[in-house]
């Protein structure tokens, strides 16, 4: 049997992040004792949060350095646990820091790396679920090589939930962790001014190249629509995904929402967010309708093209109406409820 | 400071064709694979011109492309993308299909880079795509630069700022939609591209003439790259069969419209 290890960074402020309790959800499914690994500025928080949760015990790796999400001391971080632990099976949330560090991290190892993975499942063996070609085509792997370390995405798994009790023992691995040659300066938002990413929103908002062409008027109303959108974003508390044709006029110089970046693109070349809803809007083509929402649960649509087979077969309803005129009378009734 | 920057970066199918798995004796592959159109995957088409930019503010720098696919689809592609920016090439004869192991895919390419002439650590920056549209495991890259001893990496790459000391500022996507900023002290790193900041460079015949000269040479000396599957056992390849049953609302006032959608988004 496989043994298992779950290697997570903490967060900032030293909490377990959520996206690990998915991934430790995962791994638990396989059956195997669990050990995890914590690396961190200060990790003792978060290895009290893992006080039942089944994990026998947390190995740690502590250091200033390591405040900072940076390759070079976090590779050598993940490592050095993942190392200590002999585990066969390395799992990491997929976060972007260790998105960013665990390809690095399995070839340090001499092991082999997977990612995207959205299940995990004991069928002679760990077998892991992912998609390709973009969530087009789903396959179920396996793999003989080991260490074997899976990138588990997150949003695809229910969070454990800790039953509390005492916190497992806490193992400290000693590294020397590399002089890095790369400062971490800060965060910087999108120049946009407007915040417009939520990826815990209950609904994802996705704005297609419609809203900025020619109307019944004849006139295209890009600042009507700015409008609306923002209006919706502030009063549902959506997360606003955009398709590539609506963020790419940016780059050819046609008017485009000032909160609107390559950020907010979902599908082909953007993001497949996980939210609970999704309402498209405006929107014509495969990206945001299959691509883009694959892990959309519930799916609604406004745009003017009653066959529109991209919305159909993928939406639970498609409301063949002037996107202007309905958000608008959505806006009037959210403010109205607040 | 100038830069030797190389690109990692492959073919894909054209994200408007229809994609069946089948099954061959290599492994998972796509129906009809050698029949459909090609394009350069979109993420290594941002980190090209993210390089050939960079390049253009660094004098003295250049751009090496190199690529691992089959030949002849190689040559079509290129054929469109030599119009956009300059750049040489090195071609690797081998499959580009997602089902491919990207460790056997970076065992090739780190090979092909340390093989490039001249090729000086110092100024080395080694670009890609942070994700792809056939595998999509975001991976490759990682590995090549460990291969390769390169000690600082960077993902989700949306811009990059080269300073005349050669160090450099860099924005990578985090969560949340923002950008950690970071500052590197210089070559060797690497860096895998979200989409950057650049629209797609417009055709330019003479960059085309000029880099022709070198992409069809280039392409008749492609080495053979055999990679497959590795370790990997695939108990199932399938697309996913789930349609949904669309309501379709026709005649509906967009007050109706409006009161349903607010309905149905305040549900829990």
């Amino acid at each position: 049997m496989d043994s298992i290890l779950l290697v997570s960074h903490v967060d900032p402020d030293g909490a377990l992040p959520r996206a690990a309790l998915e991934a430790l959800a995962a791994a638990r499914t396989l059956g195997a004792p669990v050990t995890a690994a914590l690396f961190g500025h200060s990790v003792g928080k978060a290895a009290a949060a893992l006080a039942g949760t089944g994990v026998a015990k947390v190995l740690v790796v502590e250091d200033p350095a390591l405040e900072a999400a940076r390759y070079s001391t976090d590779a050598a971080a993940a490592a050095a646990l993942a190392k200590a632990s002999g585990a066969s099976l390395v799992l990491a949330p997929a976060t972007s820091r260790m998105t960013r560090v665990m390809a690095g991290v399995a070839q340090r190892l001499g092991g082999r790396i997977d990612t995207h993975v959205t299940q995990l499942v004991d069928e002679g063996g760990p077998t892991a679920v992912r998609w390709y070609y973009r969530q087009r085509i789903e396959a179920k792997l396996r793999r003989k090589e080991r260490p074997w370390v899976l990138l588990v995405d997150p949003g695809a798994t229910e969070a454990l939930k800790p039953a509390g009790g005492a916190a497992p023992p806490v193992e400290k691995v000693a590294l020397a962790l590399p002089a890095p040659r790369t400062q971490v300066t800060g965060v910087r938002s999108p120049s946009s001014g407007e915040q417009t990413i939520r990826p815990d929103a209950k609904v994802l908002f996705v704005a297609g190249a419609g809203w900025t062409k020619k109307q019944q008027d004849g006139k295209p109303h890009p600042e009507e629509a700015e409008a609306l959108i923002l209006a919706f974003l502030r009063g549902s508390g959506a997360s606003l995904g955009s398709s590539k044709s609506l963020v790419d006029q940016a780059g050819e110089g046609q008017k485009v929402f000032e909160f609107m970046t390559h950020l907010n693109q979902v599908g082909q070349t953007g993001s497949t967010p996980r939210h609970a809803k999704g309402l498209a809007t405006c929107c014509h083509g495969e990206e945001p309708h299959v691509v883009g929402w694959r892990f959309i649960r519930e799916r609604r649509a406004v745009n003017l093209d009653a066959s529109c087979g991209w919305a159909r077969g993928k939406a639970d309803v498609l409301y063949v109406a002037d996107a202007f005129a309905v958000m608008t009378k959505v806006n009037a009734l959210l403010a109205a409820k607040k | 400071m100038s830069f030797h920057i190389v690109v990692l970066g492959s073919i894909v199918p054209d994200p408007l064709q229809t994609l069946e798995p089948v099954s061959t004796p290599q492994g998972p592959g796509l129906k009809n694979e050698q029949m459909l159109p090609a394009v350069l995957d979109p993420w290594a088409g941002h980190a090209l011109y993210e390089a050939a930019n960079l390049a253009a503010k660094t004098p003295g720098s250049k751009v090496t492309l190199v690529s691992l696919g089959p030949k002849a689809k190689l040559q079509q592609v290129m054929m469109a993308v030599a119009q956009k920016v300059p750049f040489e090439l090195v071609a690797l004869d081998g499959p580009a299909g997602g089902f491919t192991d990207a460790h056997e895919v970076a065992a090739r390419l780190a090979a092909a880079v340390k093989a490039l002439p001249g090729l000086d650590r110092t100024k080395l920056l080694l670009f890609g795509g942070w994700e792809s549209a056939s595998r999509g495991a975001g991976v490759t890259l990682q590995l090549v630069g460990e291969l390769l001893e390169i000690p600082d990496q960077f993902q989700g790459v949306d811009q990059i700022s080269a300073r005349p000391d050669g160090s450099f500022e860099v924005l990578e996507r985090v969560e949340g939609g923002r950008h950690q900023v970071s500052t590197c002290q210089g070559a060797p790193a690497v860096l895998g591209w979200a989409t950057g900041n650049l629209p797609e460079p417009k055709n330019n015949p003479q960059i085309g003439m000029a880099n022709m000269r070198l992409v069809m040479p280039a392409l008749q000396k492609a080495a053979p790259a055999p990679v497959g599957t590795g370790g990997v056992e695939f108990a199932s390849v399938q697309v996913p069969k789930v349609m949904r049953e669309t309501r379709i609302v026709k005649d509906a006032s967009p007050d109706e419209i409006a009161r349903e959608l607010v309905e149905w988004i305040s549900k829990d």
